[in-house]
């Protein structure tokens, strides 16, 4: 299990990473939706499977359809 | 191992801040606060975590509880947390909407002069 | 301020920041130990109140007053949500495109949101449980109705899924736990006090206000979210700037505030 928790937490620190330095947001969101699942994984590897669940529904699904969302707006605006 | 998963929840909170200070369009910078945000997930569920105990669910009455499970008070605001960020994530993203309409830029750098 | 010098600036920051965090770290208890005071009051806490998911105990029966708080938030920035993006005079529904979906996107969009709202259903009802409950459960359920967009039907979408409804749900979710809170101050004298029965440990039946909290959490959740995703799917999908609206930049009227108000 300590070798799941240190894969996960080196896995999250790397994608959020990542998705600072992606400056298209449009590709961000696909990697946020990403990290939210690894968020998900690492909280059932820590014990957590209430906030495993609530980090997947929302940090994999919700958030970054809403960013999705958003940047299809500002871009469709002339 | 005793203070990585604290080191990596400063290195998310760091590299978030980054993402805002050096962002280009107002939506990397609101991901980029979710990053810096996630920080504090990372944290308050390593502070309660307990190597080899269990998650704080019971499945049947015990009769001697043991009280070796995960810090259920740090579960609790972690979870209530992410739901309500989501909602605050979902206002900033409304609020670059609207900036975008009346603005015509989502560029924080264009941004600087405020107009009434 | 320049980019250059921003950055130099951030970089002082985030300096400091970083020194004064590790050294609060390095003096903390290290990961993984067995030292947890709150947990050692909190889970007998919850096991008196026959909770068998301790942490929803932590939510809704011995920090409730934290949740009522967090739920406020989530309440406000829905309602400032629905009122940025609503729909201004200068905007008009788009005409409808039918664009062409995989008949197995939309089989699996139609297969899953039976699924899906039943699952959303179960996870609140037993929130206090197993792992879940109302805020885990709101979001699936507020999601699942949004597969009947996956399932390519955005036109269909808008006309089952009328959004007043849903902002009742929003505030009655909102003004249901408050109103618990109350009925605990006038049975025992402290706000959002455990008042029900708590029955037997593991049944459906168990941890008093728990479960009915959930519910009320639930709801709110879940029309929250359907608030928030529909209305940045309006902006995103269903409106546009009306032709007459003019060029970028100026068109930004200053009486604009003023001449959207009454049109939802």
């Amino acid at each position: 299990m300590t070798v799941v928790i240190a894969v996960m937490l080196a896995l999250v620190a790397v994608v959020g990473t990542v998705i600072v330095f992606t400056d298209d947001p449009g590709r961000q969101a696909v990697t946020l939706s990403l990290f939210g699942l690894c968020l998900g994984v690492l909280f059932l590897a820590l014990g957590a499977p209430d906030v495993s669940l609530s980090q997947i529904t929302v940090g994999a699904a919700v958030v970054p359809l809403i960013v999705l969302l958003t940047i299809r707006k500002t871009r469709s605006m002339r | 191992m005793s203070i990585y998963a604290y080191v990596v929840a400063g290195w998310l909170l760091v590299m978030g801040s980054l993402g805002i200070v050096r962002s280009r369009n107002l939506v990397h910078a609101v991901v980029c606060l979710g990053i810096a945000q996630s920080a504090t997930y990372v944290l308050l569920l390593g502070v309660g975590y307990q190597r080899g105990a269990k998650p704080p669910v019971y499945g049947s009455a015990p009769a001697h509880p043991s009280l070796h499970v995960m810090d259920p008070v740090v579960q609790a605001m972690t979870l209530t947390d992410i739901v309500v960020s989501a909602t605050v994530t979902a206002l900033l993203l409304a609020l670059a909407i609207q900036i975008r309409k009346r603005r015509g830029t989502i560029d924080p750098d264009e941004l600087t002069a405020i107009e009434g | 301020m320049s980019r250059p010098l921003r950055l130099v600036v951030f970089a002082a920051g985030a300096g400091g920041t970083a020194a004064l965090f590790l050294l609060a770290v390095l003096d903390m208890p290290p990961f993984g130990s067995r030292f947890h005071p709150y947990r050692n009051h909190s889970v007998p806490a919850a096991l008196a109140h026959a909770t068998a998911n301790v942490v929803s105990s932590v939510n809704f029966d011995q920090r409730g007053m934290d949740t009522l708080a967090e739920e406020s938030i989530l309440f406000a920035s829905v309602v400032v949500v629905a009122t940025l993006l609503r729909k201004t005079d200068d905007e008009e529904w788009r005409k409808e495109r039918r664009g062409r979906v995989l008949d197995s996107t939309l089989l699996m969009g139609w297969i899953l949101l039976p699924y899906t709202l039943l699952l959303g259903f179960d996870v609140v009802a037993h929130g206090h449980l197993t792992p879940g409950g109302g805020f885990q459960g709101g979001v699936v359920l507020g999601t699942g109705i949004h597969l009947l967009y996956v399932a390519g039907r955005y036109d269909m979408l808008r006309r089952v899924r009328p959004i007043r409804p849903f902002e009742w749900g929003e505030a009655i979710g909102t003004g249901a736990f408050a109103c618990l809170g109350v009925a605990g101050v006038l049975a025992t004298g402290a706000f959002l006090a455990n008042v029900v029965p708590h029955g037997t440990f593991g049944t459906l039946l168990s941890a008093g206000t728990v479960p009915i909290l959930n519910g009320a959490v639930g709801v709110e959740v879940a029309s929250g979210v359907v608030v928030l995703v529909s209305a940045f799917l309006d902006q995103a999908i269903g409106l546009e700037t009306a032709p007459a609206g003019g060029g970028k930049g100026g068109r930004a009227g200053n009486g604009r505030d003023a001449e959207g108000g009454g049109n939802r």
